[in-house]
């Protein structure tokens, strides 16, 4: 056995995933900021936009609940970890810190598809059919990741005060909500708002979910699954190297 | 003897304070090093760096054989670590930890379960093991960061004050443990306040002070090295004269203290060679013969006073 090779570090970083799993799913904040949070968001526009079909809208609740979710774990695991001692634990545990943060973000991942997969279930009980699964899937999975990553990015910056990443990821994720056609069609939305929404992966994913239910599409799917994979590589990337940077600040 | 332990020059910086300055030292396999110094003299700092957790900003570490900054994995597979605060995790039961311990570590899920039961029945925590941790006492808490330390049978095992305020129960349950394992060949190295434990356990100490090294011996050595001039203590089964002891080749002083002699001496062994023939000659049998060293305490103290060599 190497300990510092790929697959041994695969199988620690589940490891990690497990017991984050274990430890940080029904934390309070977890269901505040993961379920609760984009649910209320999604009825309060749901309510107040009466002119938009469900089939328009069902897509943004899917991309709602993935971003929050995907981004519920993430960015407050450090600061938990740190504040009890547990990180300097993994520290000195013969994990490499892209383990640890893989392990977090698998985690995260699974947190995020568990919960929207229920929303893709209540698109297809309030009668939308899935048209292409596959894409779906594909999508679900890519996103997860890019927003696990996301979630990540936000706790770089040092700090043993969970509460701190989990305002910062709002600050991140309401504007996302409002330029990626969750609830504005990006055909209804000015220049601007175009230009801001190419640089959002919420804009894709909610793209490549109203294509799987409902066959309409802003951009090519193939445009929408390679910048969908590109945010998540150059996210996942960033996340690793950072964390690598700053962890010995964190100990 | 191999050196598990090689520091060259070890540096840490944190803003404009040097907590560790430049040490370097061996720890040789199969020994009990016990790391010594005053609150803030850099101890943790350099076990921090050693077990890899921070990285130094300058010189050199390997621990058993690897690099500790180009190949910490390989090196951090090999050895334990028990820190001076528990940091299991207390959402978790005692058996969770330990099988979250065997994954970290690479260690089969049955060979796991056997080690954890067998360190939990040792460590006096089998009862409790599906119990959550944050319902352990701190003897508990550290019995068990001390299992899952050893869970992955260590060669070398990094403590930072593992008997910190704890009862006297952990404390000897704990010390016990450390003395067996390393009479199986576990290397330890112990970073203590803790005298009576170094004294105890240690085949060699080292003491810090304010970031650099200031001595590194056994504890009856260092003991004895700050002390030049020597002090016996003898009583024999009849009277004999002050000036006959006074006389003694090597005898520096003479005082009575109530049925005793106290002599002073700067080389102990020759006036106790002295005292042997004295006895005999004087048909006066030795009764009592005490060399009165300086304590580890009196050591740490005197070595670790600012100003002091």
């Amino acid at each position: 056995m190497n300990p510092a090779g790929l697959p041994e570090q695969l199988r620690r970083a589940w490891a990690i995933a497990k017991k984050d799993i274990r430890l940080y799913y029904a934390k309070n904040s977890v269901l505040v900021f993961g379920i609760l949070m984009p649910v209320f968001l999604f009825l309060a526009f749901f309510t107040g936009s009466r002119q938009l079909p469900l089939a328009f809208l069902i897509p943004g609740l899917v991309g709602t609940a993935l971003l929050f979710t995907a981004t519920a774990i993430s960015p407050a695991i450090f600061s938990w970890e740190g504040r009890h001692g547990t990180l300097e634990r993994l520290a000195s545990c013969p994990v490499t810190t892209e383990a640890i943060v893989l392990g977090d973000m698998i985690a995260s991942i699974l947190y995020g598809i568990g919960i929207t997969l229920i929303t893709v279930f209540i698109g297809l009980a309030l009668g939308l059919s899935l048209l292409h699964g596959i894409t779906m899937i594909v999508s679900i999975l890519l996103a997860a990741c890019c927003f696990s990553a996301i979630g990540m990015l936000l706790a770089v910056p040092p700090t043993s005060e969970p509460s701190t990443p989990m305002m910062l990821s709002l600050l991140i994720k309401f504007p996302l909500i409002f330029i990626s056609g969750i609830f504005i069609p990006l055909e209804q939305m000015p220049g601007w708002g175009l230009v801001l929404a190419v640089f959002s992966p919420l804009t894709y994913f909610t793209d490549l979910v109203r294509y799987s239910f409902i066959e309409t599409h802003y951009f090519p799917v193939l445009i929408d699954i390679s910048a969908l994979a590109l945010f998540t590589l150059v996210f996942t990337a960033g996340t690793m190297y950072l964390h690598k940077r700053t962890m010995p600040k964190r100990l | 003897m191999t050196a598990v332990i090689h520091a060259s020059d070890l540096t840490k910086v944190f803003g404009k304070s040097t907590a560790v300055d430049h040490i370097s030292f061996d720890v040789r396999q199969g020994e009990i090093f016990g790391f010594l110094g005053p609150n803030g003299a850099g101890k943790t700092t350099t076990t921090r760096m050693l077990t890899g957790v921070i990285p130094p900003d300058d010189g050199s570490a390997t621990v058993l054989g690897y690099d500790i900054r180009s190949e910490p994995v390989q090196a951090k597979q090999r050895f334990g670590v028990v820190p001076e605060t528990s940091n299991a995790y207390t959402d978790l039961t005692a058996w969770q930890n330990l099988m979250l311990m065997g994954e970290l570590y690479g260690v089969a899920r049955a060979q796991a379960a056997r080690r954890s039961s067998e360190l939990l029945t040792v460590l006096g925590l089998i009862d409790r093991r599906d119990q959550k941790v944050q319902a352990y006492s701190k003897g508990m808490k550290q019995r068990l960061i001390l299992a899952m330390a050893l869970l992955h049978e260590p060669k070398l095992l990094f403590l930072d004050e593992p008997t910190s305020g704890l009862d006297v129960q952990s404390t000897q349950m704990i010390l016990a443990m450390l003395r067996d394992m390393n009479r199986d060949g576990t290397t330890i190295f112990l970073t203590t306040h803790n005298m009576e434990d170094a004294n105890r356990l240690c085949h060699r100490v080292g003491i810090i002070r304010n970031g650099r090294m200031v001595a590194i011996d056994a504890p009856e050595k260092l003991k004895t090295a700050i002390d030049r001039v020597h002090t016996i203590e003898v009583s024999f089964d009849r009277e004999v004269a002050g000036d006959a002891l006074a006389a003694l080749p090597g005898v520096t002083g003479v005082k009575r203290i109530g049925d005793k002699w106290q002599l002073t001496a700067e080389k102990q062994d020759a006036v106790i060679l002295s005292l042997a023939a004295f006895s005999q000659q004087n048909h006066a049998a030795i009764v009592t013969l005490n060399t009165l060293v300086p304590s580890l305490d009196d050591a740490f103290l005197r070595l670790t006073r600012e100003g002091s060599p």
